[in-house]
């Protein structure tokens, strides 16, 4: 059997891929539902009920999706130019640290000015955290998935040290937490009584955006150029290294940008567990896409309702809710599969 | 190896079909060889001769017919078998790998995998031994890395000798080799079939079917047209059966050359380790004339084209352009220059396969008033160029919007010819640029160039290939560990001299250029 | 300054070197033997979890050690065998095949864990190896000597046997082992399961040797760390062990820094230093590093 590159991709099968895959990451997950002793049937209904039944679940699945778009952004964005950016988890964590320093009443400022500033420090903090690996990459050929995964890691603890130190909030009752955002730092509510907050439009401004930018500009071109055939770019007079560094500032930029919204529209203040590894599940948003702006909207409201559905039924069932990273993990491994059978086709020979 | 009877066939490829979506590689070929012959399979690029030689070999698996090796059929796609049956091949792109020794390479495949342990002084006497008895000299502790062309091909002979290889397949084995190099090999190939072996070599060069072959089979379009008697035929029989049509060369008219477009000046540029991969080259341009580069791969020719490309600079020595001294250029600043770049490699260097037509003809000027206006693409103005282009350099493709990795060979170098030439060039540099392609798109991509020449652009063309340099160069050079020779008139070298001077031979030079071409 | 001296010189600080760099020589020996042959495994994160789980788990079951060390053994293998079918035969991307073994691996091992044991608290314990002391080495269990004896045996088979030679090869040019009449997918994937059953075993050191229980986010980016080690080793088996004795000492001197000098500096400090170790290490490495030639470069027959 060999693969051989279909000359058309037509756009139902590129639908039908991430369908495809999700529908067998469905099928392989109850498996282990099964072995929860849960009735498949049920555990999926109160699932689906859970992230999707009610306005009140819509919401909080809204609100989960929220960061996942941005950080799935950040991953396609990258992806798009080659750039294996591993590490939007610890860009939003400097993103988020930013915006607590800034928003924390170190400047009195209207909303109108201090909510920008904020959001924008914050986005500048992931994309310099970014910087680094990105320019060791194309100074020192240094392999940025590892640099960036190891960031991860090192931003965390540096984190935690502010936390368990300068950035301690005496009201904290012992603690690691910051002080909370002053009110005029705070993204807007959405949706009265829930957690809905105007983070969800930034993000869908910015997905529309980045399809603009990556089909009608010179910057769009040049970065899908790049990712597809680097040499071939070079050789055409593109600034392939200045474009990676553009790439990599936009890619942390957008996944610090998703904690300083994290923490001015959603929890206030920053803790160590402020995300529960929305900068990895941004990767399998970006892939269920397939790299595409919009698409990653839709993939982020499919994983925060797998996240949001996962609680309310191992809540109500034996089955526990790590069901939800499973499913997630073989969303991505599945979607694989599914795209490469999309743009190939099976012969024999 | 089972006995074959006197006068049975050793090999016999019956109704082989083998199809590439909707491209039939090969259409019902059927093929004897004989031991003790020697067999070119002459073709145009892209008439099958590689294909049919992979199936025979076991990399691919044909669509219909039957390979039969010593009167047993031989299993489909199974390299391993067909080394069994005493089939070795010696690919065009040599499949050794650089970073391990000689005797790695022969030996790697050749013991049983699960054996706990490796008989490396064996090895190393038996390599040693067939490469006494065969006039092949290699280092057996040598990496692959540190060996030149010609070294790397006696290796993979001797890799395909040291498993008792009966019947020997070559694809395409002189196109790197100098002709004196080439002549070797054919002797060497000779001690062979004497010794009883049946030597299949594949080529599209005429003056070698005639030198070495026994029997000559002629492909095209992927159908066996003819097999003859070399002896029994003629080169102009050959040509037309190879071709189809009769094929009328170039006749570039005579022109006066005019002031230099290009000039090196002394120019080294260092490889890091070892010697420099330009070492103090000279060189002039001029319009109106087009300088061929000979040389054997891997001489510094890449680093001549990356350096006019704009991807290297030089670390010593001047590089001159239209009288303008040239510093630290890119690529963007050699294409304002007047550069029109055709490089080597198509695929991995010219176009960008993922992405469309339109998008591929704009990537050196995209950021031009006429493509982009404040960071937005003008995607109407680009196709409308792309429309243009594809009429007027007669690309065959779907349109605009067809994905570029697409077309074939031949149309991807008149997309890039359509990028480069359409902007009226000052100088063009020409990669080896018609590297694999067919009859027809040869004398399109020499045609565009002789006539970029007559509008006044002057044209460095380096290629691997003697015939294509003396077919079109007013002048050639010829490159050998990073120098270059003073230009040589056409007329007054021979492709013996080209050959002597491609494998270091400079000594000759002074007779070559004579007294008179000195004083200038 | 003596303090320093102290503590480089007591036998317990190099005992305590060998157990922490005994994960590490499995997984960069792991990491390495899938390189050699051409496939980076960024799964080794998660196939590490999975072995530490399944390993702690078949103990807690009420397995034998060493029948746990085989379980997670055979856990590694069956995740590297995912990640080599998805990556040599598919020849889909190898980064992105490795972090969806990682995800997978991990969120399957806690699962797992949740699911037979949904109430615990404090995290139940076995009875792990105990230290063997050798005549004239220091004391260490059996695991360890395990995982320097895999680094002769890995050594000797790369460099010494035909299936070395081949593995080296393929990871150099698979046309040339495919042009030898060898398999290059079937070589490919035996490197990727063979490698990551050693990465099975450098998780199950830490539930069944280092530690006697199995925690969430124990591996905590060792795997990762592994792969920066296999850089700074050149993909050389012997050098493997020296980097990883050297980092391993390098972390064991933080620990006992932490503890003379711990207070006046944060804790969070020391802990990022072998993260930051690794950095280092990559950068200082990678310009010279000869990696094999077809790292990453996916094989598929008869494309050209």
């Amino acid at each position: 059997m060999r693969l051989e590159a279909r000359p058309h991709v037509p756009l139902a099968l590129s639908l039908l891929a991430p369908a495809g895959a999700v529908a067998a990451a469905l099928l392989l997950c109850a498996l282990l539902v099964a072995w929860s002793g849960a009735s498949v049937p049920r555990a999926y209904a109160l699932m689906a009920e859970g992230a999707l039944g009610s306005r009140f679940a819509l919401t909080e699945t809204l609100t989960r999706a929220t960061p996942l778009i941005l950080t799935g952004l950040a991953a396609a964005v990258a992806f798009r130019a080659k750039l294996w950016n591993i590490g939007a988890e610890g860009q939003l964590y400097m993103g988020a640290l930013v915006a607590v320093v800034l928003g924390g009443g170190l400047f009195d400022l209207p909303s109108w000015l201090l909510l920008p500033l904020v959001l924008i420090a914050g986005a500048a903090a992931g994309g310099a955290t970014l910087l680094g690996p990105a320019v060791l990459k194309v100074r020192f050929g240094v392999d940025e998935v590892v640099t960036t995964l190891l960031l991860n890691f090192i931003v965390l603890l540096f984190v935690s040290m502010l936390l368990e130190g300068a950035l301690k909030d005496p009201m904290g009752m012992g603690w690691p937490q910051s002080a909370p955002v002053i009110e005029a730092a705070e993204l807007p509510k959405l949706v009265e009584r829930t957690r809905l907050h105007a983070g969800l439009l930034l993000a869908l401004g910015l997905a529309a955006l980045l399809w603009f930018v990556d089909t009608r500009t010179v910057w769009g071109y040049e970065n899908r150029a790049v990712g597809a055939n680097p040499r071939a770019a070079q050789f055409a007079g593109m600034p392939v290294t200045r474009i990676m560094l553009r790439t990599a500032l936009v890619s942390g930029g957008l996944a610090g940008l998703a904690g300083a919204a994290e923490v001015t529209g959603l929890k206030g203040y920053l803790t160590l567990d402020l995300s529960p590894g929305f900068g990895y599940s941004g990767i399998v948003v970006a892939m269920l896409a397939q790299l595409h702006p919009i698409g990653v909207v839709g993939a982020a409201v499919f994983i925060a309702a797998v996240f949001v559905g996962a609680d309310a039924m191992s809540r109500a069932t034996a089955v526990p809710n790590y069901i939800a990273d499973v499913l997630v993990a073989l969303s991505l491994l599945c979607m694989m599969v599914a795209g490469l059978l999309a743009r190939y086709r099976l012969r024999r020979g | 190896m089972p006995p074959t009877p006197p006068g049975q066939p050793v090999l016999r490829l019956a109704g082989i079909t083998k199809r590439f979506g909707p491209l039939v590689a090969n259409d019902a070929v059927s093929l004897e060889l004989h031991a003790g012959e020697m067999l070119a399979l002459l073709g145009e690029n892209g008439a099958g001769k590689t294909t049919l030689m992979n199936i025979l070999f076991g990399h691919y698996v044909a669509d219909e017919g039957t390979v039969e090796a010593f009167g047993k059929p031989l299993p489909p796609g199974s390299p391993r078998a067909a080394l069994d049956a005493g089939i070795g091949m010696v690919h065009q792109h040599f499949t050794l790998a650089d970073n391990l020794s000689v005797l790695d390479n022969v030996m790697v495949g050749t013991e049983p995998l699960f054996r706990l342990w490796s008989d490396r002084g064996a090895a190393k006497r038996r390599l040693l031994d067939l490469s006494e008895r065969f006039g092949l000299a290699v280092r057996p502790d040598a990496t692959v890395a540190s060996l030149s062309v010609g070294e790397r091909q006696r290796v993979e002979i001797l890799k395909a000798l040291y498993r008792n290889t009966r019947i020997l397949i070559l694809d395409e084995p002189t196109a790197v080799l100098t002709p004196q190099e080439a002549a070797g090999l054919f002797e060497t190939l000779r001690r062979l079939t004497a010794d009883g072996l049946a030597v299949v070599f594949i080529s599209h060069k005429m003056n070698e079917v005639f030198a070495a072959s026994d029997r000559v089979a002629v492909l095209r379009g992927g159908r066996l047209v003819a097999t003859r008697r070399t002896a029994a035929s003629t080169p102009e029989e050959l040509a037309e059966l190879m071709v189809g049509r009769s094929v009328k060369p170039p006749t570039p008219a005579a022109m006066e050359p005019g002031e230099p477009v290009l000039a090196l000046t002394r120019v080294t540029v260092a490889s890091g380790h070892g010697r420099p991969l330009l070492d103090a080259a000279s060189l002039t341009v001029r319009r109106h004339q087009v300088v061929g580069i000979a040389g054997v791969s891997g001489n510094g020719q890449s680093a001549l084209a990356d350096l006019v490309s704009g991807l290297i600079h030089p670390d010593d020595g001047r590089l001159t352009l239209c009288g303008a001294e040239v510093g630290r250029a890119d690529p963007a600043d050699m294409i304002r220059r007047g550069v029109a770049r055709i490089p080597e490699d198509r695929h991995a260097t010219g176009l960008v396969g993922a992405m469309s037509v339109w998008e591929n003809l704009i990537a050196e000027r995209h950021r031009d008033p006429a493509f982009s206006r404040f960071g937005v693409l003008r995607r109407r103005a680009a196709r409308a160029h792309a429309e243009t282009v594809i009429r007027e350099f007669d690309v065959r493709c779907p349109g605009p919007d067809a994905r570029t990795q697409l077309l074939s060979g031949g149309n991807m170098q008149k997309l890039i010819l359509g990028r480069t030439l359409a902007h009226g060039p000052q100088l063009i540099l020409a990669s080896q640029p018609t590297r694999g392609l067919d009859v027809g798109a040869v004398s399109y991509v020499h045609g565009r160039l002789l006539e970029a020449r007559a509008q006044g652009a002057g044209v460095l063309l380096i290629s691997e290939d003697l015939d294509e340099i003396l077919a079109v160069s007013d002048c050639i050079a010829v490159m050998y560990h990073g120098r270059i020779t003073p230009l040589l008139p056409h007329d007054r070298v021979g492709v013996g001299q080209l050959g002597l001077l491609m494998a270091g031979h400079w000594d000759i030079l002074p007779d070559i250029i004579g007294e008179s071409a000195h004083a200038s | 300054m003596a303090e320093i001296l102290d503590i480089l010189v007591s036998a317990a600080f190099w005992t305590a070197v060998l157990r922490i760099a005994s994960p590490y020589i499995l997984g960069t020996l792991g990491e390495l033997v899938c390189e050699r042959a051409g496939v980076l495994n960024l799964g080794i994160e998660g196939i590490m979890v999975l072995g530490a789980m399944t390993g702690w788990m078949t103990v807690y079951q009420g397995g034998g050690l060493w029948v746990g060390v085989l379980a997670a053994c055979t856990a590694g293998a069956l995740l590297g065998l995912l990640h080599a079918l998805l990556t040599v035969p598919l020849g889909l991307s190898q980064h992105v095949a490795g972090i969806g073994v990682t995800l997978l691996g991990s969120s399957l091992s806690y699962f797992t864990y949740r699911l037979v044991l949904p109430q615990a608290s404090t995290p139940p314990t076995i009875e792990p190896f105990q230290p063997l002391p050798l005549p004239g080495l220091l004391a260490q269990t059996p695991l360890t000597y395990l995982a320097v004896a895999l680094v002769g045996l890995v050594a000797y088979v790369l460099y010494r046997t035909p299936l070395g030679l081949a593995v080296r090869t393929v990871g150099e040019n698979p046309a040339a082992v495919e042009a030898q009449g060898l398999s290059v997918t079937g070589l490919r994937i035996g490197a990727v399961v063979a490698g990551s059953a050693l990465m099975g075993l450098a998780g199950a050191f830490l539930t069944l040797s280092a530690f006697n229980a199995f925690f969430f986010n124990m591996i905590n980016g060792r795997g990762w760390i592994c792969i920066a080690l296999v850089v700074f080793a050149s993909w050389r088996p012997g050098k493997a062990l020296l980097g990883a004795v050297l980092f391993a000492a390098f972390d064991a001197f933080q620990l006992r820094l932490q503890q003379v000098a711990g207070g006046a500096l944060p804790y969070q400090l020391f802990l990022m230093l072998p993260y930051l170790l690794s950095i280092a290490a990559l950068v200082l490495m990678s310009r010279r590093a000869a990696y094999p030639r077809a790292l990453m470069i996916p094989y598929r027959k008869g494309e050209r």
